[in-house]
């Protein structure tokens, strides 16, 4: 390359101009992400502007200076590579939410050190030159992204059940997080002010934090999970927005902050599909009080009424609307695509057939939604819960495939319950009810249903897999 | 770039990511979170931008960390946001025989 090329492609202007691009297609990309006919599309785009952003910052001088830089950088790079590639490729999708934790685990954990290099480095060579401004954003991202990093590592332990998925408390639990947190900020001041600068403060902020990280997550209980996961998803956005600033780089200040606004929209949304506040979800766990005693005393609401697969054929077969109404259980099960066959068989029998998809059914808003597009059913027999709830007064059965909380009438009648005042499907009021079940367990939210121990519900106990195949090849039969 | 051109970017993007995000369908609240989460890969830049002024084995060693990660959180994100997304299309370019057939074809 000749010198005057190389002035150019390493001038600041240049590089400035491809981060503006990089950012450019990052919100390019993210719009194309809200349709689902230009989603595929917008990922790319937002690949793209990934990979503009990354050779820009390796074409800044003295990036790649030093013998060891250039190798070092590329071993970063494969070794993320080779993890990640195979990871996203083989995960299925049913395991989709505790992939994203992962994630944006090793995002947040990004951060923190990159956070704590920055300080390292400043320290070094001279505390009194540490420019004010790259202080607190680099305190505030070493915080946050530590958080992020253990409490995305909790949520994923949660979901891919090596943790157990009911909420895990202390005694004063909420004295500790605040006490931590007092740490953690205090610290960070005094680090600012210029009180003390001593090296291993930042090391304890960071420790402060993951403690924090992992007892905010640890008593959340696995209904409330994807808000949490979308929440640390903001944070995440919100610290590398802060490392940004700390190290003047525009790409990473919007790419960042775009993630941490729009994260947090969509905690939003997603707390408020399940008529909780964010604060409250935060703050404690989800029935963690409540849960034990209705766990295993669930007798006492009465016997319930078990069935065959084909009794089930039979009722299904003879009905004119049947609901499905999928949940956690036909992830599990990996369900979805002996879902579609009886879907199929049941459309053959003249019968109608419709899916209502509660919007945080599994565990991930959209969840559902994954899986069935997986099984390749249609788009238009899918329904979101504000349109099929008035449905169910005419329809003739309700098939549950292992959702339990997102049906739980207690949501409605019973103002004691955990998880009153959420919305769910309706499915009681449809003629008759049958639930798919693995066992009588409760719901990952450790919360009895009332909606099992009613006169119209029969159950069919087993893999759900298994029993919708059963019933698939009794309705062929008939 | 001085410090109130950057906080005046930070606010900027504030409001294009809550702009872009208040029309999603719940449909694509799964992808969604996984193709932002991809974005915040970002960081890797500071790992990138680190690295030669390191010192010692100790930074080295969690730079190399830190890019991993982050290269992670990149290609793993958009990777897996492709596979989620690619299920959402339809599938006509399938061997036409097998699937298109057993929709139309009664009995099989």
């Amino acid at each position: 390359m000749s010198t005057l090329g190389t002035i150019f492609l390493q001038s600041s202007n240049f590089i400035n101009a491809c981060y503006i691009v990089a950012f450019s297609l990052f919100i390019y990309g993210m719009s194309g992400l809200t349709g689902p006919r230009t989603a595929v599309r917008g990922n790319m785009i937002a690949a793209v502007g990934m990979l503009i952003a990354i050779i820009a910052t390796l074409l800044t001088p003295h990036v790649l200076s030093g013998s060891s830089t250039p190798w070092l950088i590329a071993l970063g790079l494969v070794i993320g590579t080779a993890i990640g590639i195979p990871a996203a490729r083989n995960v299925r999708m049913t395991a989709m939410p505790q992939m994203v934790a992962l994630f944006n685990g090793v995002g947040g954990g990004a951060v923190a050190i990159i956070a704590w290099i920055e300080y390292r480095h400043h320290f070094a060579s001279g505390a009194s030159f540490w420019v004010q401004k790259s202080q607190i954003p680099t305190l505030f991202a070493a915080i946050v992204g530590s958080i992020s990093f253990w409490g995305s590592n909790i949520a994923f332990g949660k979901l891919q059940e090596i943790l157990p998925g009911r909420p895990i408390k202390l005694p004063g639990q909420t004295i500790i997080n605040a006490v931590l947190f007092t740490i953690c900020v205090g610290t960070a001041i005094v680090l600012a002010a210029g009180v003390h600068s001593e090296p291993l403060f930042i090391v304890g902020i960071l420790l402060a934090a993951a403690v924090l990280g992992n007892m905010v997550v640890l008593p959340i209980g696995g209904a409330d999970m994807p808000v949490v996961i979308s929440l640390l998803n903001a944070f995440t956005g919100l610290s590398a927005a802060a490392t940004g600033i700390a190290l003047n780089n525009t790409a990473m200040i919007v790419g960042g902050m775009i993630v941490g606004a729009s994260g947090t929209i969509l905690t939003n949304l997603m707390a408020k599909a399940m008529n909780r506040s964010v604060p409250a979800i935060v703050a404690g766990g989800f029935g963690g009080a409540i849960a034990a005693p209705a766990g295993p005393g669930g007798e006492d609401r009465g016997p319930v009424r078990s069935t065959s697969a084909q009794d089930v054929a039979i009722q299904l077969s003879y009905a004119r609307q049947v609901v499905i109404a999928p949940g956690y259980g036909m992830a599990v099960a990996q369900a979805q695509h002996a879902v579609r066959e009886l879907e199929r068989a049941l459309e053959k029998k003249g019968v109608e057939v419709k899916f209502a998809i509660h919007p945080v059914a599994g565990r991930m808003p959209g969840h559902m939604n994954v899986l069935l597009a997986e099984a390749d059913v249609p788009y238009d027999l899918l329904r979101e819960m504000d349109e099929i709830n008035p449905e169910f007064g005419r329809t003739d059965v309700t098939l549950v495939i292992g959702a339990n909380d997102v049906t739980n009438p207690a949501a409605k009648n019973e103002p004691g319950s955990p998880i009153y005042g959420m919305p769910i499907l309706e499915v009681d009021k449809s003629a008759s009810v049958i639930v798919l079940k693995r066992s009588m367990a409760s719901g990952f939210a450790g919360i009895d249903n009332p909606l099992f121990y009613e006169p119209k519900t029969a159950l069919l106990f087993g893999d759900a897999k298994q029993s919708v195949s059963e019933i698939t090849s009794e309705v062929q039969a008939l | 770039m001085s410090t109130i051109t950057e906080i005046a970017i930070l606010v900027l993007a504030a409001f294009v990511g809550f702009e872009v995000i208040s029309k999603v369908p719940n449909t694509l609240h799964t992808p969604l979170m996984s193709g932002t989460n991809a974005i915040h890969g970002i960081v890797v830049l500071g790992g990138l931008l680190l690295m030669h002024e390191a010192h010692g084995v100790l930074e080295h060693a969690l730079l190399v960390v830190a890019i991993a990660f982050g290269t992670i959180n990149i290609v793993g994100g958009f990777v897996v946001t492709d596979r989620m997304l690619g299920m959402f299309k339809k599938k006509p370019e399938l061997p036409s025989g097998e699937s298109a057939g057993e929709i139309e074809g009664g009995d099989t």
